[in-house]
């Protein structure tokens, strides 16, 4: 592949020790979230500690996949090359309904950025991108 | 602790480079430059120095500008993170160098090529680990998308409205119009900023700072020192940094009150140094890599409640000369230049001095910011 054919695929995250277990779930279409196995609270960005508990015992839960879209933006040119057939797009931040504060980045698949509004009900839809990765995105309830 | 930092540190020279999209020379050369003319302002010889303090991103090495200037030994160095978070904490870090006595004269200096340098999102690399694995893959890729989150949050909950972000842009430009270095001195009204085009929705192109290629530098001392050198020694009253809990750099978004940024914990810490409050502050210089980040600051530092930053910006509350609290004098990063904020610090100095182009009539005291969004800082400057 060339320099600039790699230029054209969107960035791909690279799961690491902490992240393995949330990607390795959206590739089985279940979306994981982190949770303290001492105080059981949720936490986002997954971490090593948990910080309210200081606990290092963490476990992985399936979540209901049911959100509300919290802020919303609509990115116009210039953007990465990977991106410029989608311009423009609407990235979201969906909070979901198990904790306020596991809010997450994504889009709303198949409507166009105007009809993607604060407020709306979504749920996760998973987006296949390589054999290794699948996103979890966002479907208008 | 009151005005301790009164006592013991001062800024007694300042150097900038021209401000240009292209300056047509290497990052290092413009920092050897301010550094050595701030140095001369200030009256103080290379020789003096033995601290040098550089914040993230910074291309040129204390080393570089040592042997440049033939600086015969540094026992004082060291660079703050977080992008342009930074900038204040340099002076921090100088002032508690030199109330320490572990260095007596240290240059703060910022230089970037960020006009004809490129956009830093542009290098995005295309697998993307650590923090940014939770919001590059969907194409939250520039620091104007991830701002325009924030933007448009506090929209939805306040009502904050466009025109009032063009409102920060609309007064800025006008203190431009002022500043011969300035790069941008068109006049603009809202009109024209509502006209400009989109670019992260619901911020448009004149919400977004300039790209600009400079360098700046500040000389800070001990207040015994600075009373015998060429200019009034402007006061670093206070000097703090700031986090918050459960912070992610830039796409901080996942903490219990969304909208609270760093910002609100480095004003509680500057104000508390400094022993002042908002009312005694004369003018201010906010870091407006994006126009939201003003009016959140605005709030986070106590001149409006929360949620009300959009409706103070209006009715020319931060123009001057009549406005509340005259921002941004030189034109700010939004008019002047972007250099990572720290032509702002150089603003807030010249307040001091009394010789802004925007001079606020008897100013006794400006609050500088630093990056919004990221691991942050402030000071506070004093007149003498």
């Amino acid at each position: 592949m060339s320099i600039s054919e790699a230029a054209l695929l969107p960035p791909v995250p690279v799961p690491d020790e902490v992240s393995r277990p949330f990607w390795d779930g959206c590739r089985r279409k279940e979306l994981l979230m982190q949770r303290c196995a001492s105080c059981q609270r949720y936490r986002f960005h997954p971490r090593e500690m948990c910080p309210h508990c200081r606990s290092m015992a963490a476990e992985w839960r399936p979540v209901s996949g049911r959100g509300l879209i919290f802020s919303k933006v609509v990115c116009h040119p210039p953007v990465l090359p990977a991106f410029q057939d989608r311009v423009p797009y609407a990235v979201v931040l969906v909070e979901l309904e198990e904790d306020p504060n596991l809010r997450l980045v994504g889009n709303v698949l198949d409507v166009p950025p105007d009809r993607v509004r604060i407020g709306s009900p979504v749920h996760v839809a998973f987006q296949e991108i390589s054999e290794e990765i699948t996103l979890p995105q966002w479907r208008l309830a | 602790m009151a005005r301790e930092l009164w006592r013991k540190a001062a800024i007694v020279g300042i150097a900038q480079s021209g401000f240009s999209k292209n300056i047509g020379r290497s990052e290092r050369s413009l920092a050897v430059e301010v550094v050595r003319n701030a140095l001369a302002e200030a009256g103080l010889a290379p020789e003096d120095v033995d601290g040098l303090v550089r914040f993230d991103l910074e291309t040129t090495t204390e080393a570089e500008i040592a042997r440049n200037l033939g600086i015969p030994n540094l026992r004082f160095f060291a660079e703050v993170g977080y992008g342009g978070g930074g900038g204040c904490a340099t002076l921090s870090l100088a002032a508690m160098a030199v109330e320490s006595g572990r260095a007596e004269v240290v240059v703060c200096w910022r230089a970037r090529n960020r006009g004809s340098g490129g956009r830093p999102w542009a290098g995005t690399r295309m697998e993307v680990g650590g923090d940014q694995q939770w919001y590059i893959p969907w194409g939250l890729v520039r620091p104007v998308d991830q701002i325009a989150m924030l933007a448009a949050r506090h929209m939805h909950e306040f009502g904050t409205t466009s025109e009032q972000f063009g409102a920060v842009a609309v007064a800025f430009r006008k203190h431009a119009q002022r500043n011969p270095h300035a790069m941008m001195r068109d006049p603009m009204t809202i009109e024209d900023h509502q006209n400009s085009r989109m670019i992260s929705e619901p911020l448009r192109k004149f919400d977004c700072c300039l790209e600009t290629d400079g360098a700046l530098a500040v000389v800070v001392t001990t207040p015994e020192r600075a009373r015998n050198l060429k200019q009034r020694p402007v006061a670093i009253l206070g000097a703090a940094q700031g986090m918050g809990p459960d912070h992610v750099v830039m796409a901080n978004y996942h903490k219990e009150r969304f909208l609270e940024t760093p910002s609100l914990f480095a004003a509680r810490e500057v104000y508390a140094q400094a022993g002042v409050e908002p009312d005694d502050i004369d003018c201010a210089q906010w870091y407006d890599a994006f126009t939201p980040l003003v009016i959140l600051s605005l709030e986070e530092y106590g001149f409006c409640k929360p949620g009300e930053g959009g409706p103070f910006s209006e009715n020319g509350r931060l123009e001057w000369p009549d406005g509340a609290l005259p921002s941004n004098t030189s034109g700010g990063g939004l008019s002047e230049a972007y250099v990572h904020g720290f032509n702002l610090i150089l603003e807030g100095v010249r307040q001091m001095r009394g010789t802004s182009t925007c001079q606020v009539e008897d100013a006794e005291l400006c609050l500088v910011t630093s990056g919004g969004g990221v691991p942050t800082s402030a000071a506070i400057l004093a007149r003498t």
